[in-house]
């Protein structure tokens, strides 16, 4: 079993060695183009059109790179800054835009460089386990051939049977080496890319700033509609519902003696409606912070939306402890949301929550029997979600083919705090 | 009737004292945190405790708690427990020793002065009273009920509530003898078979909510 898989990924990085070196030429191509685009510069009109779809072409072959690289292990983000608004093909702006983007001329500076590295390691990882092949078939073709200036190995050039014969377990040791070696050399490769490709520590850190400025947007707009949502509400609802108690009772005080059984009457309502208002004023509160994830944490309030939806869901929890709060209550009403939507749009017969922690991520999935089809980009459940796990570095994949099954995998990474101490949560 | 009182807010401790006296109820105890709550049940050993689900220090399902280790050490302590918020959950909690003498209300369920003596006198009998919000979740459920007419989803729904045969054959406007054959039908269609136990009418109730 292991052998198999050592044999595998070797095979692969062999693959991928001939892949790297065969792309390496392409590099070459591609600086004779960035060459010419940079000559062209002073030209009117194309000089501004030329260079930007060049490094179009440089940044495919620089993302390529990085996805070979992310297969070898490494991996690389991009470091390009967000195109600017209106930037226009052969425009001004995106000229600008692509002439101060410090990434720019680190990619032009890495093709030359990474193509003759590329190549080197390229080749190596596939030329020594053939090499290993050759001294492997090399005794039926010597004996078929009988050429005499020829060896291998050690011996050079072969000049007896028994020679001949040593070339097989030389050859097994080559082609032993080369599977060995191929990954490691891919590994070298991607790190060797990563000198050049990855973004510099300050574009790391304007990418972050860019992202939290973002999400911070996102969160902040959430926030406010939210608050407002909350305020309607309570003006509208349990406000007016309390102001007309109390005329009720008023008008019931003022009945009291001259008729009794009126009093009674509008007593009756005024306790209907105190319920009513109860009643909204519950659905605001579980609409803000539902008292079971007060009380229970994920894994209660998890169990007890399962057993209010329509539907058989089973639930599947494995949470050593409690996250933050704000992230419990991002994640809840993730899986309630995606719950909802299960109910609402996919026809489905049964659905499963399973919630996990490991490696500082908790992971949220969803998953149904339904129909199919979900699309993030449409509905507008999803996107909340996405936003909401957003704010916290999380991140929701949907995968939902025509047909179904629906699956929503979320994570949000995260520290537990200390184990729960909850006496009861396997009463049943 | 002694009961034992747990309620965090004086407001309402006071109300709920004044209300349970006027019905010749005598409060034996009433506390307002959660540690209290376990030792008081034990000393007086009431005919009915009524607990609010969440108590100081933590404000969590503190009363929950100690009801249900209260029922562990005198089975069947009659407890009824008051929330602001309802969970099948934390009903199939209270229920899972299989014994009655369980209630578990919303709290505005109070202001309905009548229905909620009824409910408690019940409780101390060692019948049930659940939330009608809890029992229409639990019906709008499918799976363990699928085989059960709409009349029949009815009367289990009454019988879940906690009422009598007399009290459900009043609010469907049928005959006793109708409930009691509703009744056995849905104990047929659950899978009890026939006994003198009333405690099947708990079951039944928890069958749904493990189901």
């Amino acid at each position: 079993m292991e052998t198999r898989s050592w044999a595998r990924d070797g095979l692969r990085a062999v693959g991928g060695g001939a892949g790297t070196a065969g792309l390496a030429i392409t590099n070459l191509l591609l600086v004779a183009v960035a060459l010419v685009a940079l000559v062209l510069i002073p030209v009117p009109f194309l000089g501004l059109a030329l260079l930007p779809w060049v490094m179009t072409l440089v940044r495919k072959r620089a993302d390529l790179e990085r996805r070979l690289a992310a297969r070898a292990g490494i991996a690389i983000a991009r470091p390009y800054r967000p195109r600017p608004e209106r930037a226009l093909p052969g425009g001004w702006r995106r000229f600008r835009w692509i002439v101060t983007d410090p990434a720019t001329w680190r990619d032009l500076a890495w093709l030359v460089p990474g193509a003759v590295v590329g190549l080197a390691l390229g080749l190596l990882a596939v030329a020594v386990p053939l090499y290993g092949v050759e001294g492997i078939s090399l005794l039926p073709l010597w004996l078929y051939l009988s050429v005499d200036w020829y060896g291998y190995g050690f011996f050079w050039p072969i000049e007896n049977l028994p020679q001949a014969l040593l070339s097989l377990p030389q050859g097994v040791l080559f082609l032993a080496i080369g599977l060995t070696a191929a990954p490691l050399l891919l590994r070298v490769n991607a790190l060797f890319t990563r000198l050049f490709l990855a973004p510099t520590k300050a574009a790391e850190l304007r990418l972050r700033v860019a992202q939290l400025t973002v999400t911070r947007a996102d969160t902040v707009d959430a926030q406010a509609a939210e608050l407002r949502r909350i305020e309607r509400d309570l003006h509208d609802g349990a406000q007016a519902r309390l102001v007309s108690l109390g005329m009720t009772i008023g008008l019931a005080e003022e009945l009291l003696e001259r008729d009794p059984a009126a009093a009674r009457r509008l007593l009756i309502e005024a306790r209907e409606v105190s319920s009513t208002a109860l009643l909204e004023l519950r659905n605001l509160v579980r609409g803000i912070h539902p008292p079971v994830l007060a009380e229970r944490g994920l894994d209660g309030a998890v169990r007890a939306l399962a057993m209010s939806l329509p539907m058989p869901i089973a639930v599947e929890l494995d949470l050593p402890g409690r996250p933050e709060t704000p992230v419990e209550s991002a994640a809840y009403f993730a899986v309630a949301e995606a719950l909802a939507n299960v109910v609402r749009h996919s026809r489905a017969g049964s659905a499963r929550v399973s919630i996990r922690y490991a490696g500082g991520l908790l992971a949220l999935v969803v998953s149904d029997d339904g129909r199919g089809g979900a699309d993030p980009s449409r509905g507008t459940g999803l996107r909340g979600i996405q936003r909401r796990l957003a704010a916290f570095d999380g991140t929701m994949t949907v995968s939902s083919p025509p047909g179904g099954p629906t699956v929503v995998m979320m994570e949000l990474p995260c520290v537990l705090s200390s184990p729960k101490t909850s006496p009861s949560s396997g009463t049943a | 009737m002694r009961v034992v009182l747990a309620e965090d807010l004086a407001l309402l401790r006071d109300g709920l004292t004044r209300l349970l006296e006027a019905f010749e109820f005598e409060v034996v105890e009433a506390v307002d945190n959660g540690p209290a709550l376990l030792p008081a049940l034990i000393r007086h050993r009431p005919d009915v405790a009524v607990v609010d689900v969440r108590l100081p220090p933590t404000f969590t399902d503190e009363g929950l708690q100690a009801a249900i280790a209260a029922r562990g050490q005198v089975p069947g302590l009659p407890v009824l427990v008051l929330s602001q918020h309802v969970e099948p959950l934390y009903a199939r909690e209270l229920l899972s020793d299989r014994n009655g003498g369980v209630g578990y209300l919303l709290k505005d369920r109070i202001s309905n002065v009548a229905q909620f003596i009824d409910a408690v006198r019940r409780v101390a009998d060692g019948g049930t009273a659940m939330d009608p919000e809890v029992v229409s979740q639990l019906l709008a459920r499918r799976e363990p009920l699928a085989g059960l007419t709409a009349r029949e989803r009815e009367v289990l729904g009454e019988m879940a509530e906690g009422r009598s045969n007399a009290a459900i054959a009043a609010t469907l406007f049928i005959t006793e003898k109708a409930v009691s054959k509703h009744i056995n039908n849905i104990f047929t269609k659950l899978g009890m078979p026939p006994s003198d136990d009333d405690n099947r009418r708990v079951l039944a109730v928890l069958t749904y909510l493990n189901a």
